[in-house]
């Protein structure tokens, strides 16, 4: 309890001086965002699965929280976060999770972070708690707060502690491998996606589209002897395909090394193939693109622009043209309006998000 | 004017003046057709209430725009008027959101209902608010796609109504509710300016205001359009039927199938009052002397479908099912289902009328709730029915009142807060998906604390500022929640129950 007192107590010290603070579960994001402002508050110390209850599919934690520790604590009651996270390093944290809101290869198929939010405490800007949403799965009771808190990167207050909804892990599971091109690969995901069949992640990637399916097992046997009849494909060996489907989620696959800046590019599915210099490797059924490449922040923006999209900067040394697509002016009314509302001082990561607020 | 916002126009029954009413129908007709502006009493009072007809209220004026542009100049109008705007659907809402402000205008979103594109490849459809909810899916489904949620007023209600109530349905535990079913909202803002929520895009930039926007009841932006996801229709679906001797041991069983790994396309629950209630009039062969009944539905390939049910059976067995019944054809598993689709009009006839709840609670504590319930019958002299979303902890006891009888309804209303209470008491929620309105403001005092309160307002702030839309709504004001307190009876004990009263 006392390592949220402290939190609350920082919180009320920056407020009454004006000082901005800069929140950080175990800086495994770090490398997210726009710039790093203020003095350090770790959130670290205030960890702990508050209650997990595996019948109730709901596990509720302490934003200090190592994800490794509640992931460990999931897969003992065969159960998991389906969304995936990325830990993107040693003691990532649950708070961090939250406040990145990012997903991995089972997001098409499963939700989001924010899908599986159930509900957040946060540490407002006069260093109270504030409890929104709940524990359980239906809750419409005032607005949905806690879901706003996902992917806010900490800049309305500090998320203390979150419920989760989780879900059993799969019966059975298999990853295949098909020789396509892109184009093709984007009509195919697209079409497969329109059918009952157990597609739980996809990675196109230099003429290669790896597909995983999980379920029943009936399920799963059923898709992949499909699979390997119509198009030919491979099944990958269950340690290569783990081995696979992480270096994916955690970036550690050879695709995302080298010095080039990496895009992430958020689109419609059925958005056609990218004609952008670099290299490019096709996740969430064509929804999401990874794109390394050298060309300038405005060249990548219209492409994606044009097809109804967003581009991140989301490694890249220079950030000076703005880490995130500029919003459209009423959007951007009302973010700055929940900033002055929720944080009238602006002690909250100022700068992250945008550089304005 | 510099009252603040929460507390304009916070008053939902201060009438206003034949004047001021002039002057409105005036400005609005001059942007309107004539037929689209109604303000005569026999014209306005279809509006007075939403599903929720225990709250009535006549509008000033009620407009019905055709285009998202007249939306905008209605709310250009209502904001330089200071007018408050209730939007609204198809009125099938069950907590009075909808129902009307008497100096206000009611901005219905009928006649904005087409299907403005549908793409199958994409699993997209663009709708328009009016568009019924059922529609969609009746358009998907040449491509084999439908539209998840289904709420059971889902031949009627709308799809700007679900998207302002975040509503659910049978199926949500698989597939989640409106806001994990819709890309994109397109609204217009209380200055007329129009405002795009989330993209066809899984991920859009910035704050998540499409998560804020769903489930907001109408306070935020004013929805003239909507991308919705389409699903794939699973090939097959059956569902499995098993009696209880004992209700809690029918929710232990809902745990268990959980606890197995599986998650039912839907899992539903009703005690033995509902089943006496509908067998009547669905003859769907309930057990009737079961105390419970659970139905656990499994979807997808036959496959999948034939491996699930096999584990639902034991499972079920295992944990005391009295009878088991697999339905063994389409036509069957409509008839299992009949009863729980027919709960609330088979309500409405053993009853002159009912009160529908909708608290939510942790599944584990199902029992203790139905125990509470019973001991409620008792003190307010009303029967409940209760029929469960079991999967998701989401009750909604049916309180039997007779309205002609202004006693009983005050009962009944009483019974439904205490409820309420009870849920937040085991760590749940006063309501799963009917929403707040008008009918659960004073519930919402018991959920959030006085500061979280005012985080709610802050966000009502940053939309709109004047505090034009649906005022008086989901959120209570501090000095309501005083008064609330004040007077409020928790557990069958006044505060202070020791001070002589009346």
């Amino acid at each position: 309890m006392s390592a949220l007192v402290e939190i609350c107590d920082r919180v009320r010290e920056a407020a009454a001086h004006g000082r901005a603070l800069r929140i950080r579960g175990a800086g495994t994001k770090d490398f997210y965002g726009q710039a790093l402002d203020g003095e350090l508050l770790d959130t670290g110390a205030y960890s702990g699965i508050v209650a997990f209850e595996p019948t109730e599919l709901v596990v509720t934690a302490r934003c200090g929280t190592p994800l490794s520790e509640l992931e460990a604590a999931l897969a003992h009651e065969r159960q998991m976060l389906a969304f995936e996270p990325p830990a993107f390093g040693e003691g990532a944290t649950v708070g961090g999770m939250v406040a990145a809101g990012l997903s991995g290869p089972r997001r098409a198929a499963a939700g989001s972070v924010r899908d599986f939010l159930l509900g957040a405490a946060m540490v407002d800007a006069s260093g109270q708690l504030n409890r929104f949403g709940g524990q359980v799965m239906k809750n419409v009771a005032g607005y949905d707060v806690s879901r706003l808190l996902c992917g806010s990167l900490g800049v309305l207050g500090v998320i203390a502690e979150v419920s989760l909804k989780v879900l059993p892990v799969p019966a059975a599971q298999a990853t295949l491998s098909i020789t396509m091109s892109e184009a093709d690969a984007l009509r195919c995901l697209n079409e497969w996606a329109g059918q009952p069949l157990p597609i739980t992640a996809s990675a196109w990637h230099a003429s290669t589209l790896r597909l995983r399916m999980s379920g029943a097992a009936a399920a799963v046997q059923t898709a992949r002897d499909r699979f390997v009849k119509a198009y030919g494909a491979a099944e990958v060996a269950p340690d290569a395909a783990d081995a696979y489907w992480s270096g994916v989620r955690e970036q550690t696959d050879e695709f995302f090394a080298g010095e080039e800046p990496l895009w992430r590019l958020s689109l419609p599915s059925v958005a056609p193939a990218l004609v952008a210099p670099g290299r490019q490797l096709v996740e969430w059924g064509g929804a999401l693109r990874w794109l390394k490449t050298t060309s300038g922040a405005t060249e990548v923006r219209a492409a994606v622009r044009g097809v109804g999209g967003s581009a991140t900067l989301f490694r890249g040394a220079d950030k000076s043209a703005g880490v995130f697509e500029p919003l459209a002016a009423p959007v951007a009314a009302v973010h700055r309006r929940l900033k002055q509302q929720f944080d009238p001082k602006g002690i909250f990561n100022p700068g992250r998000m945008y550089p304005e607020f | 004017m510099n009252a603040p916002q929460e507390l304009r126009h916070a008053d939902i029954t201060a009438a206003a003046t034949p004047q001021r009413q002039s002057e409105v129908v005036a400005r609005l007709r001059a942007v309107l057709d004539p037929h689209c502006v109604l303000f005569r009493e026999e014209e306005t009072r279809p509006y007075e209430c939403d599903g929720l007809s225990a709250f009535r209220q006549l509008p000033m004026v009620v407009v019905l725009p055709e285009t998202e542009a007249q939306v905008q100049q209605v709310l250009r109008i209502c904001r330089d008027l200071d007018v408050p705007v209730v939007a609204r659907g198809a009125g099938t809402g069950l907590s009075g959101g909808a129902m009307p402000h008497a100096s206000g205008v009611v901005l219905s979103l009928a006649k904005l209902n087409r299907i403005l594109s549908l793409d199958p490849l994409a699993r997209i459809a663009r709708v328009q608010p009016g568009v019924r909810n059922l529609a969609i899916s009746e358009a998907a489904a040449p491509f084999g796609l439908y539209y998840a949620p289904d709420p059971s007023s889902q031949i009627a209600c709308t799809i700007g109504g679900n998207v302002a109530e975040n509503s659910g349905g049978v199926h949500c535990l698989k597939y989640g509710l409106t806001v994990h079913n819709v890309l994109r909202v397109r609204a217009v803002t209380i200055d007329g300016e129009i405002i795009e929520f989330g993209s066809e895009a899984l991920d859009s930039p910035g704050l998540d205001l499409l998560a804020l926007m769903i489930g907001s009841e109408g306070m935020l932006a004013v929805m003239t359009e909507a991308t919705v996801k389409l699903m794939p229709k699973p090939q097959l679906a059956q569902v499995v039927m098993a009696s209880f001797d004992d209700v809690k041991r029918a929710g232990d069983a809902v745990a268990t199938i959980i606890a197995e790994g599986i998650i039912p396309a839907g899992l539903e629950m009703m005690d033995q009052k509902t089943t006496r209630a509908v067998e009547p009039f669905v003859k769907a062969g309930y057990d009737l002397d079961a105390q419970a009944i659970l139905l656990a539905e499994s979807d997808g390939t036959p496959e999948e479908v034939a491996e699930e049910i096999a584990s639902i059976e034991r499972v079920l067995r295992d944990a005391g099912a009295t009878a088991i019944k697999v339905s063994g054809s389409e036509a069957e598993r409509l008839r299992f289902w009949s009863g729980r689709k027919n709960a609330f009009p088979a309500a409405g006839r053993i009853s002159p009328d009912y009160y529908c709840m909708d608290g939510t609670i942790p599944r584990k504590n199902l029992g203790q709730m139905l125990v509470a319930i019973e001991e409620m019958e008792h003190r307010y002299a009303l029967r409940c029915m209760n029929v469960f979303h079991a999967g998701d902890g989401n009750l909604h006891p049916l309180i039997l009142f007779d309205a002609n009888d202004p006693d009983e309804w005050r009962r009944a209303e009483d019974f439904g807060a205490e409820i309420l209470e009870k849920c937040v008491e085991f760590g749940g929620t006063v309501t799963g998906e009917h929403g707040v309105g008008i009918e659960k403001i004073n519930s919402m005092c018991i959920q959030f604390s006085d500061r979280e309160r005012e985080a709610f307002f802050a966000v009502k702030r940053a939309f709109d500022a004047p505090g034009l839309l649906n005022p008086g709504k989901a959120i209570p004001t501090l000095s309501r929640c005083a008064e609330y307190g004040k007077m409020h009876v928790h557990g069958g004990k006044l505060p202070f129950s020791d001070l002589p009263r009346f």
